[in-house]
């Protein structure tokens, strides 16, 4: 139809003053905001240690070979129906056992929840909803530092935040007495937000003891573990080892809450799959809180993508695919291992006499590297290096093309 | 060490006494659960929440082990032998996506593919839209119409004025719990007329017109759901002066633009009015039905503007809504739609069968009504045929959907909507029947 203007006598002025001139410009985002630079900078020399997001050694992001041949698995075969509002029932069975273990006894007693969710994010989102409207005065702690986006969830969830203390600056390693410390202060039905494994932004991880000590604090102390596992399997290159925090809590008897991501671990980003699983008392509770859980999604987004959890499914539950997929995960976790031992080795080459062996103890995608705002910011002007200001760097942009131009800058900048 | 290895134990052996006793009352469970080491859950408190009035159809229908069962409960549509569709341009384009192996998976901005929201826009907008054309519009990809609505909602929250949005009577059920998670408070509008099943439109001005000035005013774009009852060209002519008389915001649904008239451009003409005019709106798309997308969670939200520079700073604060809500969305079903609407001979083809699909439910409307009339069902069914889109609200009540269910097997919502593209030529004389029946035998 014509799209002629109306006569503007037919909107009065008053209508015609915009409503939206009061708003302003938001920040932004520091992590995303950094690959928005990366791609406008012409320099040819340019590396972007920035988001994180698995590249290969020549530097191009990766589908899985097991997520192609899921794919074609599907392809032609499916309806596209809507997804009840929990998701994809055999995917959320998949995740959980992937989780907590194929013959964990909460599984077998049906004493888990479990709702395929937008990825990571959204299962945190959702979690921090369901604490609000069923524990409204409840805590969430947050570590310090921690993934910029989880105050941005637990704050939009009008939850109330506190942090404890994670990272330690002079080892470059935990704070464990800070870390005991600040929970031992934790009113009573507090919820911890832990990393399960490979912690972001820093690569410090708690060890078995660690953790089991701070299972034994939890107990006694009466605080909700909340785990964010957005790496399993791309740690360590093993998803029992890369679980391990979890089954210790588990075998305390805890009943916990896990968010899951396989944005990481299977390379499907974009897709948005994950899985929110809360362990319950008993059946007819975890039944009681999926019901919930689901009517917070629904007037979210109604139910969950189709296309990524079909693939997680195809591939978890074929023993082939799955073979396939555990090397792949290996493959890429131990491309970064080795990237690490690369980057400190050129740097010790290099003479420089800061300590570096921090980047071969952190673990996961991330190197909390210690560098100042100042000095990553001269990284980026002077040598069009790409990370995010805390010092972060995503150790999966590094690769045998870059790691010296890497090292050498990083020792320019530190000297 | 040694209290710590006993507890251990205990926490181990506490995983070899029986299993947890089968689903009881709520306080014995709570009692029982407390009696090994670990306390009960904190959630203990829970109920269960019940099932959604419109997908709890579904699982009911499920479960009913009866052969001649009929599904005319959610609004999914079905071909004549009563399976979901995949469209051909869609299969088309999934395969040209698959093969293609320099596409990777990785996060898309958190607005979404800039090239479906292009697209998409300009899809309800027309091309020539004023809004376009002078960039004054803001498009992020959103998680279908639900998501849509639920980022334009949040954002009002956080940056309109009145926190009050106006609802249809009646509406889809979940708009709801959509404008209230989000923060705003949630008034209605006169809409339906029971008495002559149609539009109640003096009704509707009047309450327009009674609304505190700025309050964002939820329109259905086209194809009324649940009623199928849409305003005239002039009646929506009436209803864009009233809003925008009172400074109102309108903030249009457009989940089935193509799917109630057959055109595209016919199905967009209420929108299109409001843009026209100049002034601002909100605009939620949903593809799930007129690309049979459904699972795929594919829509977008439009936001028009009085200036470009407005758009911008729009856009950044909607990043701060969808990025602690689900970071970005999902890939694979707006790279299908993109591909669609992009590419010429896909998008023709795409018309051709999204005009299948209209035809095939306006002409079960006339096979339903002509099989009342043969069975002389008392009262007036004219509104079957009057009535656009996916559903049609008989005006059968509660007591009535109910006997047909149990006696019939027909699966409903209770409001009386049901849903035409569930019907089949092979359904058409069951669902007659019971009708009928109701309408004869049941209670009043």
């Amino acid at each position: 139809m014509s799209t002629a203007a109306a006569p503007a006598s037919s909107v009065p002025a008053g209508a015609r003053s915009g409503w939206w001139e009061a708003v302003q410009p938001a920040a932004r985002d520091p992590i995303l905001g950094v690959t928005e630079a990366f791609l406008a900078d012409s320099d040819p020399k340019k590396v972007n240690v920035g988001v994180g997001a698995y590249r290969n050694d020549e530097g191009k992001p990766v589908v899985l070979e097991c997520v192609r041949k899921a794919e074609q698995i599907i392809a032609g075969k499916q309806n596209m129906e809507y997804l009840p509002m929990g998701g994809l029932v055999k995917f959320n069975d998949l995740s959980v056992k992937l989780a907590y273990g194929d013959t964990a006894p909460v599984l077998e007693e049906k004493r888990v929840a479990a709702v395929q969710t937008l990825s990571g994010t959204g299962a945190c989102r959702l979690f921090a909803d369901f604490q609000k409207r069923f524990k409204p005065d409840s805590r969430i702690y947050i570590p310090v530092p921690t993934w910029a986006n989880h105050h941005n969830i637990w704050r939009d969830a009008r939850v109330e935040a506190h942090t404890f203390r994670y990272y330690k600056p002079s080892t470059r390693g935990l704070d464990f007495e800070g870390l005991m410390e600040d929970l031992k202060k934790a009113p009573e039905g507090s919820f911890v937000l832990l990393h399960a494994c490979a912690h972001n932004p820093t690569g410090v991880d708690p060890t078995a003891d660690q953790w089991k000590e701070m299972s034994q604090l939890f107990k006694s102390n009466r605080l909700f573990p909340f785990f964010d596992m957005a790496y399993q399997g791309f740690a360590s290159g093993d998803t029992v080892r890369d679980a391990q925090a979890i089954r210790i809590f588990m075998e305390d008897g805890h009943q916990l809450a896990c968010a899951q991501s396989f944005a990481k671990n299977m390379g499907l980003y974009g897709q948005r799959v994950g899985c929110l699983s809360v362990v319950c008392d008993n059946s007819q509770q975890a039944v009681n809180v999926k019901s919930q859980l689901q009517q917070i999604a629904r007037p979210m987004y109604s139910n969950p993508p189709l296309h990524g959890a079909q693939i997680v499914t195809t591939v978890l539950s074929d023993p082939e695919l799955k073979e396939q997929w555990y090397k792949e995960v290996k493959v890429m976790a131990d491309r970064i291992i080795g990237m690490r031992e690369a980057l400190k080795s050129n740097l010790e080459k290099l003479g420089s006499s800061l300590p570096w062996k921090h980047i071969t103890e952190q673990i996961g995608m991330f190197c909390y590297s210690g560098l100042t705002e100042d000095q990553v910011d001269r990284l980026t002007k002077e040598f069009h290096i790409y990370m995010t200001r805390n010092g972060r760097i995503s150790m999966a942009g590094v690769t045998t093309g870059n790691v010296e131009y890497l090292a050498n800058a990083i020792h320019e900048v530190t000297k | 060490m040694e209290s710590f290895a006993l507890k251990r134990i205990a926490a181990v052996a506490s995983h070899l006494t029986p299993t947890a006793p089968p689903p009881q009352q709520q306080q014995a469970l709570s009692m029982e659960a407390t009696a090994s080491a670990a306390a009960a859950s904190v959630f203990d408190h829970l109920e269960q929440a019940p099932e959604d009035p419109i997908l709890g159809i579904t699982v009911a229908y499920n479960k009913d082990p009866h052969p001649g069962k009929v599904n005319l409960g959610v609004g999914a549509y079905r071909t004549e032998e009563g399976k979901p569709l995949i469209l051909n341009v869609v299969r088309r384009a999934e395969e040209r996506l698959l093969a293609d192996r320099s596409k990777n998976k990785e996060y898309l901005p958190i607005t979404g593919l800039a090239d479906f929201n292009k697209r998409s826009a300009m899809l309800i907008l027309g091309s020539d839209s004023p809004a376009v054309v002078e960039k004054r519009l803001v498009t992020a990809q959103c998680l279908s119409g639900t998501g849509s609505l639920r980022v334009g909602a949040e954002f009002l929250a956080r940056h309109y004025g009145v926190k009050l949005v106006f609802l249809p009577t009646p509406t889809w059920g979940n708009h709801f719990k959509v404008f209230m998670n989000a923060g705003l408070a949630v008034k209605t509008y006169r809409y339906y007329d029971n008495k002559t099943r149609g539009l109640d439109y003096e009704g509707m001005l009047e309450d327009i017109g009674a609304a505190p000035s700025g309050s964002v005013i939820l329109l259905h774009a086209c194809a009324h759901n649940p009623t199928g009852v849409d305003p005239t060209p002039q009646q929506w002519e009436g209803i864009r002066q009233a809003i925008r008389n009172r400074g109102h915001l309108p903030f249009f649904d457009s989940a089935y633009q193509g799917f109630a008239s057959g055109s595209l451009d016919k199905d967009a003409l209420a929108v299109r009015t409001f843009v026209a005019d100049g002034g601002e709106c909100f605009i939620a798309q949903s593809f799930a039905k007129n690309m049979g997308l459904y699972g795929e969670r594919v829509g977008a939200l439009s936001i028009v503007s009085k200036s470009s520079g407005v758009a911008t700073r729009v856009e950044s604060q909607l990043k701060l809504v969808i990025r602690p809500m689900y970071s970005n969305p999902p890939i694979h079903g707006a790279s299908i739609v993109a591909l669609v609407l992009g590419d010429g001979d896909l998008f023709s083809e795409w018309t051709v069968e999204l005009k299948g699909m209209a035809d095939r439910i306006i002409s079960m409307r006339h096979k339903l009504y002509d099989a009342l009339r043969a069975r002389g069902t008392p009262g007036d069914w004219t509104h079957i045929l009057k009535q656009i889109g996916m559903f049609s609200f008989t005006g059968l009540n509660k007591e009535q959907v109910q006997f047909m269910t149990r006696e019939y097997r027909i699966y409903m919502t209770l409001d009386g909507r049901i849903s035409m593209a569930g019907l089949s030529l092979k359904t058409v004389p069951l669902l007659a029947d019971a009708i009928h029946a109701a309408v004869t035998g049941a209670k009043a």
